[in-house]
């Protein structure tokens, strides 16, 4: 398994399904059948930005998060990296 | 649902409501929902949701289908378990599972296996989107056969071997939990494992063919707790399907994997053969009915607008349960069993893990008469074996094999 570094460059699997919802959205992964939930737009909006940005951080500034309030959105990706919602890019 | 994983809440900003009390005031769409696409049967299982048998001359199109499959795939709903009935009993079976995952809508569907041969099996083999449910209601033919007919253990596990030597990959063995098979749960893990698939346990219902056989089928309270062990000690490798919340009372919160309530026109639904849609696959009646697709102007419309499903969508009453220390836990257990046991909606489920529902069930109910019933004898009750063979006596009464 590949873990997650946000110096480096990541995107949504390509067999990832996205669905926005009132409360953040529902991703779908076709190929492992899981289905996990965003919890809030902000991280919505930064995983649909992330193959924008060389690095995961870069992103994250982009979304207004700076420092500290990095760290939650971090260890989501993280945890979507270990389901494999999230791969590296190219 | 089969599987959930849950992201952090990330940082705090506003206070996000949990998921589950997002999920009660239902979604815009379904996450998946349960489509049968025939009332056809080779088998007359004594438990059947959907009293199923005879073809209905009524069900929908070719076309009607991929209609369906179209909205669903601009609503994105992700995936449909289609059952039946038998499903693969549709000529136009497999026409229907390729348009739907060719429109981004993954499919699982559930059969007795009677079509699954060495063919089927590479075909399957060759696709990442199609999951196939194998159905075995108990780990030895004695078992097994009492309740789905004779031959039918047979068929299955034919149907399994020829899916794994095709190299098809994790099938899974659908297990409707009784009475009979409880003690067997170890047994339907290793034959899951022999054939290099995955065990999906879940709950009868007294549904359908199911009322009438419910009081002499379903787990006694000793066998609810064992079963509640069960799942507690193997949920990780298992699939309910969320089936057991009414078990969650049983210890402590989150002990049993997965969301654990009802989904019932929030995040889940049922299309019929004909399709009328109901709030699940455990509730065909007129009660329980949303409104239908053909009539009502498209799936999409049913869902976002029909009366019953806003009703379903408001916060439930807790009813005779308010006082119960374990209400959050199971949030009064199945709709469903309660209404087909002649229970009170707002009351304990009849299988209520803290007794509660014991003197109810032993008091003077009323039944619900079923309101759709496609059974091929006329009649429900006794079982009623294969009937493979026997001369069509009038349209839509023979075997569709």
């Amino acid at each position: 398994m590949v873990g997650f570094d946000p110096d480096r460059g990541w995107r949504l699997h390509p067999q990832v399904a996205v669905r926005p919802e009132p409360f953040g959205a529902l991703l779908y992964h076709f190929g492992t059948r899981k289905l996990s939930f965003l919890k809030n737009r902000t991280i919505l909006a930064l995983i649909e930005s992330l193959d924008e940005y060389d690095d995961v951080r870069s992103a994250c500034r982009a979304a207004g998060l700076d420092g500290d309030a990095q760290e939650p959105y971090l260890r989501a990706l993280a945890t979507l990296v270990s389901s494999k919602m999230l791969v590296p890019q190219e | 649902m089969t599987t959930t994983l849950t992201t952090p809440t990330p940082g705090a900003p506003a206070p996000v409501p949990r998921l589950v009390d997002q999920f009660e005031l239902g979604l815009d769409a379904p996450i998946c929902l349960t489509w049968e696409l025939t009332y056809a049967c080779n088998l007359a299982c004594v438990h059947c949701l959907s009293s199923s048998g005879k073809r209905d001359p009524r069900e929908l199109s070719t076309d009607q289908c991929k209609a369906i499959i179209d909205e669903l795939e601009r609503m994105q709903v992700f995936y449909v378990n289609i059952g039946g009935g038998e499903p693969t009993v549709r000529p136009d079976f497999w026409e229907l599972v390729d348009y739907a995952t060719a429109h981004h809508v993954g499919v699982k569907f559930s059969t007795n296996g009677v079509r699954i041969n060495e063919e089927v099996a590479a075909r399957l083999a060759a696709s990442d989107y199609v999951d196939v449910q194998i159905s075995l209601d108990g780990a030895t033919a004695e078992v097994n056969d009492a309740v789905r007919g004779q031959g039918s253990f047979d068929m299955a596990t034919r149907a399994l071997q020829n899916l794994a030597d095709a190299g098809f990959k994790d099938a899974k063995i659908s297990v409707v939990v009784t009475r009979h098979n409880v003690d067997q749960l170890d047994d339907f893990k290793a034959l899951a494992d022999q054939y290099a698939a995955t065990l999906r346990i879940t709950r009868l219902r007294p549904s359908g063919r199911g009322a009438d056989v419910w009081d002499e089928l379903h787990p006694t309270p000793a066998q609810q707790v064992q079963l509640y062990d069960w799942l507690v000690a193997h949920g990780e490798r298992v699939l309910t399907g969320d089936s057991f919340f009414h078990l969650s009372g049983l210890g402590e919160p989150g002990a049993l994997a997965g969301l654990n309530l009802c989904g019932a026109g929030r995040v889940v639904c049922l299309i019929d053969p004909v399709g009328d849609v109901y709030a699940c696959p455990f509730a065909i009646h007129d009660k329980f009915l949303a409104g239908n697709i053909l009539s009502e102007n498209g799936f999409q419309n049913v869902w976002q607008n029909s009366a019953l499903f806003r009703e379903l969508r408001e916060p439930q009453s807790a009813g005779a349960c308010g006082s119960c220390g374990h209400y959050d836990a199971c949030r009064g257990g199945c709709m469903a069993a309660k209404f087909f046991t002649g229970l009170p909606l707002d009351g304990p489920d009849p299988e209520c893990v803290q007794g509660y529902s014991e003197q109810a069930l032993a008091g003077t109910r009323e039944v619900p008469k079923p309101a759709v019933d496609h059974s091929r004898t006329g009649k429900r009750k006794e079982p009623v074996l294969l009937t493979l063979g026997v001369p069509p006596k009038k349209f839509c009464n023979e075997s569709p094999v």
